[in-house]
């Protein structure tokens, strides 16, 4: 297959998969299913944010709750201190988003001055001043949190209107970070990932690409956030700043495929209905649910570490490889003239010139 | 002649240890320079005050006239000094071109936000990268994941991508380090060529002294943090002092190596 024919079997698929996740609620009107995928689309968003910052730069970050609570909490406060009723509160989205990036940025100037697990232990202690501050701010309804604005939709457009509304964010979320992932930016950021020194050597300005992406994400996590407690109707401190919502996320990228923006949005896509449905099956709710999905996660990391996509495409190569010849990658040094020998090898290397 | 880069008694110590006691050094425009010493003479160090990777506690680095004391790597590599590293620092998981693309965009100045996202902003830098990657003898390489590359190609990765943002001054350290003789002889006959034809500026510090004395022409040796003496290879090889504090063999013995000391396997930012 050439290069033009996958590009297009690419995009062909996408467009694929575009209609049927737009199919969905027409076909399964259910609303008990339809919130199976409401909760899945958000998680993949959630999860592509956290791929934003985390996947590209290396850093693993275990404070997105953070975002995802403010959020929130954005949306409840200033609908409750706006009085805003009904489908206006969702004016508040951009406010969101920039209450997560705000929030991002002297989150990032602490927390990436650090790298490896100390910046993981530094997200986790900011998660929990979050947490705190949820519970005992004046503003924040302390733990009994804050109820949603009311909305008038029946329960099945009610659902399918959350339905597109997420699709709508997952599908945002997954464009910017491929444009991220394609740009100066994203190259920047896995520069970083692979050697942050070496990288600063070369000029790379590696707090404000770190910062950069790390508010990106914020903002796409915080949106996300606001709009899953609307879906809910409520948030209180331990639901909104979840310590679990970040070892979920880590859990569906790792399942997914580590790096990879399929990796994010496949492993949310399998992970948030599996628990949702586990949940509702008294004999695996509570404990054996949990147990479950750490079964998973050993499998996982026993028999493809790297995660469902990066193994299953290597194995596609494999089949499609066998029988033809291995490429050998050839040496490379040229011989080369000793001593200063003027007539040495003298590719012109463009510009420069004397000095 | 106007020296291009230069440090006036830098001075630095890890808490009881004294790495640098007042180096001082010279490089003038259009040469390529050598730092010789014994291990833990503090080369490296060196290396990494006048790169902004470590902070002097006293003393200064000049650069063309402008102090450069305390600025952070990515403003010295902006104001025209490339460095390597003693132990090769490449980006495994990113392709061969795609590591000289990290080093050719560092000069831009993206003004928009398509500058910065947009895909084809920045990929002009492909043909200088790859024509480097040719003059370095590993243009076949182009789309292989740098971590699959050998050490020595990835010392060449290494010369190539510093050179691709055209700096002024290159800081090499240990080019010939744990390579074989062919591609050292390479390494040497590269940059003789980038100093002849280019002009480009070398400050080098090896341990093979074979390839110090072919290719420098003025040789700093430093002991114990400090410069003993700093001259042409033939005054400094006959120096009592440098004799006596370091080289202690007559290099016109017909040693059959001249590599006067072991480097420790790892590195010494590590090992600190």
């Amino acid at each position: 297959m050439n290069e033009r024919n996958r590009t297009f079997a690419k995009g062909g698929g996408l467009v694929v998969l575009l209609v049927l996740a737009v199919l969905f609620p027409q076909v399964f009107t259910n609303p008990s299913v339809t919130s199976y995928g409401v909760l899945a689309l958000i998680f993949a968003t959630a999860a592509v944010a956290w791929h934003i910052f985390s996947g590209n730069s290396g850093y693993i970050s275990l404070g997105q709750a953070v975002f995802y609570g403010s959020g929130a909490y954005t949306m409840g406060i200033a609908a409750r201190d706006w009085n805003l009723q009904g489908t206006s509160v969702f004016e508040l989205i951009p406010l969101c988003g920039a209450v997560g990036a705000a929030i991002a940025v002297p989150f990032g100037l602490i927390a990436l001055r650090v790298r490896r697990h100390t910046f993981i232990v530094v997200t986790i202690a900011i998660f929990f001043i979050f947490q705190l501050m949820a519970f005992n701010l004046w503003f924040t309804g302390g733990s009994s949190g804050l109820a949603s604005p009311f909305l008038t939709w029946a329960p099945v457009p009610f659902n399918q209107n959350f339905y597109y509304i997420a699709l709508a964010c997952a599908v945002g979320s997954i464009v910017v970070a491929w444009l991220i992932g394609r740009s100066r930016f994203g190259l920047q950021l896995r520069a970083i990932r692979d050697d942050e020194d070496r990288a600063r050597g070369l000029g790379v300005k590696t707090m404000r690409v770190k910062l950069g992406a790390f508010a990106i994400s914020g903002a796409i996590t915080a949106i996300i956030g606001a709009i899953w407690f609307y879906f809910i109707t409520q948030v209180q401190p331990q639901t909104g700043f979840n310590p679990l919502f970040d070892l979920t996320l880590v859990l569906m990228v790792f399942l997914g495929g580590f790096g990879s923006i399929s990796g994010a949005v496949l492993g949310a896509v399998i992970i948030e209905p599996l628990t949702s449905w586990m949940s509702t099956v008294p004999a695996l709710s509570g404990s054996v649910s949990t147990i479950i999905i750490g079964a998973i996660l050993l499998l996982v990391v026993l028999f493809m570490p790297r995660g469902i996509i990066p193994t299953s495409s290597e194995l596609i190569t494999k089949l499609r490889m066998r029988g033809r010849p291995a490429v050998v990658p050839t040496t490379t040094i040229e011989p080369v003239s000793t001593g200063s020998d003027p007539s040495a090898p003298t590719t012109s290397i463009g510009s420069g010139g004397a000095r | 002649m106007t020296a291009l880069l230069r440090t006036e008694g830098i001075m630095k110590a890890y808490g009881g240890v004294q790495a640098l006691n007042g180096a001082e050094i010279e490089v003038e425009e259009g040469t390529v320079a050598g730092l010789i010493g014994p291990n833990g003479s503090g080369k490296t160090t060196l290396f990494n005050v006048i790169t902004g990777y470590e902070r002097p506690d006293a003393g200064s680095v000049w650069f063309g006239g402008r102090e450069i004391t305390r600025m952070s790597p990515d403003k010295v590599f902006a104001v025209g000094i490339g460095r390597t590293f003693q132990l090769t620092k490449i980006f495994p998981r990113l392709t061969v071109i795609e590591n000289m693309l990290v080093a050719a965009q560092a000069k831009d100045r993206p003004r928009n936000l398509l500058a910065w996202f947009g895909k084809d902003a920045w990929t002009h830098h492909r043909k200088h990268a790859m024509e480097l990657l040719g003059f370095v003898g590993i243009e076949r390489h182009a789309n292989v994941l740098a971590g699959s590359l050998s050490y020595g190609q990835r010392k060449l990765l290494e010369l190539a991508y510093v050179l691709v943002a055209d700096p002024a001054v290159i800081l090499l350290d240990e080019p010939a380090g744990g390579v074989n003789p062919t591609l050292i002889n390479m390494i040497a006959d590269r940059i003789r060529l980038l100093n002849a034809e280019q002009g480009r500026t070398f400050l080098l510090v090896e341990h093979n002294m074979e390839f110090v004395m072919g290719l420098c022409s003025r040789v700093t040796v430093l002991e114990s943090g400090a410069t003993v003496v700093s001259g042409p290879p033939d005054i400094v090889q006959t120096d009592k002092r440098v004799l006596d504090a370091y080289l202690g063999v007559d290099l016109d013995e017909d040693e059959p190596e001249p590599v006067l000391s072991e480097e420790p396997v790892h590195n010494k930012e590590d090992a600190r």
